[in-house]
């Protein structure tokens, strides 16, 4: 596969001429964030960002999406029966995605795409995605990415790999997707042994910037009923106010409510994103909740990121190292201490 | 192309509506399909469960009380409780809403196949149990299974979902009945008084490996049955246990019915007790 390369100021029009092909979804400057979100039709994505708030999986997976319609009017034929909301699939490129968040839309996969039932809203999305990304060059002290089986630079997910290199984006062409939206981007071959070693002395470099991560080993390899009934959970989650932040800014948190919207006769069927730290989330009708303490909260949902998801699918932790949670949480929180606290617990038995 | 929508419910008609007990706070609804076909796609076994779906309102995971030998229909049993369910209950025949399913696992047939079988549910938690139980007693079917008992309870005789259909499993002498009220003030009552732990230990038959408990009922009933069964000699992977979360999706996606890395809506709801003894158990 080919490397390209194209000057920063002529950008725009690289993405204005994809557009005629692709729809578009990238960071924009929202007030005073980056915020990742399919783009009108003149937007172009602004790589020129640190760190996303919210991750891109809404571009998989929107905050709120109407699933159905339906109409409560008897006079009308169909009354009281959902009809499916069409999509657009016009190919879709996701421009800027930083490497471990294309990651994220991985383990999210895993649960929307199974063996047994595919979600065809997840799915649909997904399928017309074209993955653009873009190497964090400066990864933040909460980063911990290189030790979730990702990193700053990696490959793995995208179809491209974009390099902000000053003056210029080097990007690496990694699939036949990726050759197809270079083509339509009118994106110029460069020099690939060059781009290569700068991009090769780039990556060393933020890699080398990433000082903290995680182990889980240990976990692992432990009975998930001694984790669960390990004596530190009340303490871990002593501060914990079940916000829910740590959720909604996750990357890998696919958790979602269904919910009926109606206005006269109309009707829509939305899902949205839900939190596992909601106090009405597990209740049952009845109002027995086997999750009743905030702290069973807080527990369940490191144990389904560290634990109930290693074991499941044995291809790592329900977690990309992106360091959203971290940065974000009110109480300071940090998945990588109570990650470290789980993996060095030792049962006395 | 379109992929098929999960999702996405049959339109179903309630065909009746029957109140079941004396509070009046449980009702059967019988649906039948709009469209003909949906029924055979609608293919179940007794233990699954389906998401009632009805627009503007949302969706309650119910188990499936019909049993697949019965044609032309498909029947659950509701309690009114919540938003959803308290709007079923005003609903009336003829109306139109949804059925999603079949969903979850069944009772393990395949291996209950030659087995006894012994099933105790309590209150309103008879349903799946009702299902199975019709099931088995279909002549195609009851050659299949060895001796069947039965341990029903409710509070009071007003409180018994079935009661015709209890009345006729009792004179029949391929099943037998132990119908148990916690008490009564009717002097005539032909049945048993009693809690069903307690007459689970005076019925129940000896435990072997080829004897199965499937146990239904409320927390406090399985609570106080399980040691019963236990001290019968009956073995964790010999007792089978039903559960209900909180859900949405019913296809293991949305993620709140989780017990450890188990979803009740798709893993389940149907566990051995020696599976239950391996996860955190919070359900």
């Amino acid at each position: 596969m080919k490397t390209i390369k194209i000057k920063k100021s002529e950008w725009a029009g690289a993405m204005d001429k994809a557009r005629n092909t692709y729809r578009l979804a990238g960071p924009v400057k929202h007030q005073d964030y980056h915020v990742f979100r399919e783009l009108e039709a003149a937007g172009i994505p602004d790589l020129e960002y640190g760190d996303l708030r919210i991750s891109p999986k809404t571009v998989v997976m929107p905050q709120s999406e109407p699933m159905f319609t339906f109409n409560l009017d008897e006079h009308k034929e169909d009354h009281h029966v959902l009809h499916e909301v069409p999509f657009d699939d016009t190919p879709r490129a996701v421009v800027g995605i930083r490497p471990y968040d294309a990651r994220a839309i991985q383990i999210l996969k895993k649960n929307f795409d199974t063996d047994d039932y595919q979600d065809p809203y997840f799915l649909r999305r997904y399928n017309c995605c074209t993955f653009i990304g873009l190497a964090d060059t400066d990864p933040s002290p909460t980063n911990f990415s290189l030790s979730c089986g990702t990193g700053p630079f990696d490959e793995t997910d995208l179809d491209m790999l974009l390099v902000d290199t000053g003056d210029d984006y080097i990007g690496k062409v990694l699939t036949d997707k990726g050759e197809a939206f270079a083509a339509a981007a009118g994106f110029k071959e460069t020099d690939a042994a060059e781009a290569d070693a700068t991009i090769a002395e780039m990556k060393t470099k933020a890699e080398a910037q990433i000082t903290t991560g995680v182990e889980y080993d240990n976990i692992a390899a432990m009975d998930e009923l001694t984790l669960h009934q390990a004596p530190f959970w009340e303490e871990i989650a002593f501060a914990c106010i079940n916000c829910g932040t740590c959720t909604f800014a996750c990357p890998t948190c696919w958790c979602f409510d269904i919910q009926d919207e109606v206005e006269g006769k109309h009707g829509i069927r939305m899902r949205n994103w839900d939190t596992c730290m909601s106090e009405v989330y597990s209740r049952h009708a009845s109002g027995h909740d086997p999750r009743g303490k905030p702290f069973q909260r807080t527990r369940n949902r490191f144990m389904h990121k560290l634990k109930y998801f290693l074991d499941k699918y044995n291809d790592g932790i329900m977690c990309v190292g992106c360091g959203r949670c971290i940065s974000q949480c009110p109480v300071n929180i940090d998945i990588r201490t109570v990650c470290k606290t789980m993996n060095d617990y030792q049962p006395e038995n | 192309m379109t992929l098929p929508n999960p999702y996405q419910p049959y339109p179903v008609r309630i065909d009746n509506i029957k109140t079941e007990t004396e509070d009046r706070l449980l009702k059967t609804f019988t649906f039948v399909f709009l469209n003909p076909d949906d029924e055979d796609k609608f293919n179940y076994q007794a233990g699954q469960f389906a998401e009632l779906s009805i627009p503007g309102q949302g969706e309650i995971p119910i188990g499936i009380a019909s049993s697949p030998t019965e044609k032309g229909f498909v029947k659950f049993t509701v309690f009114r409780t919540g938003k959803v369910t308290s709007f079923l209950h005003s609903m009336e025949a003829g109306d139109i809403m949804g059925i999603r399913g079949p969903l979850g696992n069944c009772y393990p047939w395949e291996t209950l196949q030659g087995k006894n079988i012994l099933i105790i549910g309590g209150g309103f938690a008879f349903t799946t149990l009702r299902s199975s139980i019709k099931m088995m007693l279909d002549p195609v079917n009851r050659d299949r299974f060895g001796n069947i008992d039965v341990v029903y309870g409710a509070r009071n005789p007003g409180l018994l979902l079935y009661l015709d259909e209890l009345k006729e499993w009792e004179t029949r002498d391929d099943i037998n009945m132990h119908i148990t009220v916690d008490g009564t003030d009717d002097p005539d009552w032909p049945y048993h008084t009693g809690f069903v732990p307690k007459i689970t230990e005076d019925v129940a038959p000896e435990a072997d490996k080829d004897t199965y408990a499937i146990i239904c009922g409320p927390p406090v009933m399985i609570k106080f049955t399980l040691p019963v069964l236990e001290n019968l000699g009956y073995s964790h992977d010999n007792i089978i246990m039903s559960l209900e979360n909180r859900m949405k999706c019913g296809v293991g996606m949305c993620g709140r019915c989780n017990i450890g890395k188990e979803l009740v809506c798709k893993d389940g709801p149907v566990f051995t007790l020696a599976e239950l003894n391996e996860t955190p158990r919070e359900y």
